[in-house]
């Protein structure tokens, strides 16, 4: 499964949401305002922190340039939407809206 | 309409009344029972609230959706499942919930299974196309 | 690869529609198949002609209308249409009004649906 979170941490329990029901194996992708869960040094960077030792982690790289996001969680890969299809050719999607 | 064709999910996460999201998942929902495929709904997070006891709308003007919620069996939207945490987390008992069609023998109240996280998590693995709202 | 997507959010207001867009073109540089755009819930205001956003940022409704020009089903519910008064009147070149069961033809017919929305 290929789980897309699109909303900010800070104010959607999204990832949460998700992280509760992802099993192992199943990867996690970051776009629109879900690539503020990469970013170090938040009240929600443990979410991701703990995720990736479960889950590859995927983030959008367009929509990190355009918040001016550059200081991530180590282990996530940043990707393009070319990735993004590459993704969804292995995986079924669930966006988690 | 047999549970033939694709497996396919509705999955239902937001609030009823603030946003169209449960209302307008309801008609997918109507219409995709007939349609061949096999057909799964999950009440999730926020999305069970729709299955909250004793909503009423008349107050706001709005028409809502609780008549068709009641009629789901009736069309055919027979696989529904709501997340337990998710009650749970929201004060809302099991027992409590809304019934989405009546038996046709008995007229016992037919209301949305309950399920666990790792189950519902565990459908979606099986998935062929999981629609969210 | 066989995809639909599903577009449940406005233009400009949510970042769904060209979230949908750009994965779209993704999909179809890498050689797969789009079976279809359907737009849903609020969705449905993408295909409106009337837009008419300033001259130097994108102008979502051509852009789906040129993607529907190649051939691609692009499919406003009728539902979702007549509840927000997007009419055939008002309805961008090559995006037409149906039913939902467009919906589920997509997916029979897809390998993947991706849902972009709020």
């Amino acid at each position: 499964m290929l789980h897309t979170i699109n909303k900010s941490p800070f104010q959607n329990s999204a990832l949460e949401n998700c992280l509760r029901l992802a099993r192992d194996g199943d990867v996690i992708l970051l776009l629109e305002d879900g690539v503020y869960a990469a970013a170090v040094g938040t009240v929600k960077s443990s979410l991701i922190e703990q995720a990736v030792r479960r889950h590859a982690v995927y983030a959008i790289e367009a929509d990190l340039k355009a918040r001016g996001l550059d200081k991530l969680v180590k282990e996530v890969r940043i990707a393009g939407y070319g990735d993004f299809v590459d993704l969804v050719e292995k995986h079924p999607v669930h966006a988690w809206l | 309409m047999a549970e033939k064709g694709k497996k396919v999910m509705v999955t239902v996460r937001k609030a009823p009344h603030g946003s169209i999201y449960v209302q307008e998942s309801i008609e997918v929902m109507f219409i995709f029972a007939t349609y061949e495929m096999d057909l799964s709904v999950v009440f999730l997070d926020d999305g069970v609230l729709a299955l909250h006891a004793g909503q009423d709308t008349k107050g706001l003007g709005i028409k809502g959706f609780m008549a068709s919620l009641g009629a789901l069996v009736d069309w055919e939207v027979t696989k529904v499942y709501v997340d337990r945490q998710s009650l749970k987390d929201r004060g809302i008992t099991e027992d409590a919930i809304i019934a989405i069609g009546k038996d046709d023998d008995s007229g016992a109240p037919i209301r949305p299974k309950v399920l666990d996280g790792a189950e519902i998590a565990t459908m979606m693995a099986e998935q062929h196309s999981i629609v969210s709202f | 690869m066989i995809i639909s997507i599903l577009v449940l959010e406005g233009p400009y207001n949510h970042e769904a529609s060209d979230s949908a867009y750009l994965f779209t073109q993704a999909a179809l540089a890498k050689g797969h198949t789009i079976r279809g755009v359907f737009f849903y819930d609020d969705g449905v205001y993408n295909a409106t002609k009337l837009m008419d956003p300033p001259q130097d940022d994108r102008h979502i409704s051509k852009r789906w209308s040129e993607l529907g020009a190649t051939g691609i089903d692009m499919v406003v519910c009728i539902a979702a249409a007549k509840r927000r008064g997007i009419t055939n009147e008002v309805l961008a070149p090559n995006i037409r009004i149906s039913g939902l069961g467009q919906l589920a033809s997509m997916i029979h017919e897809s390998d993947r649906i991706v849902t972009f929305g709020d």
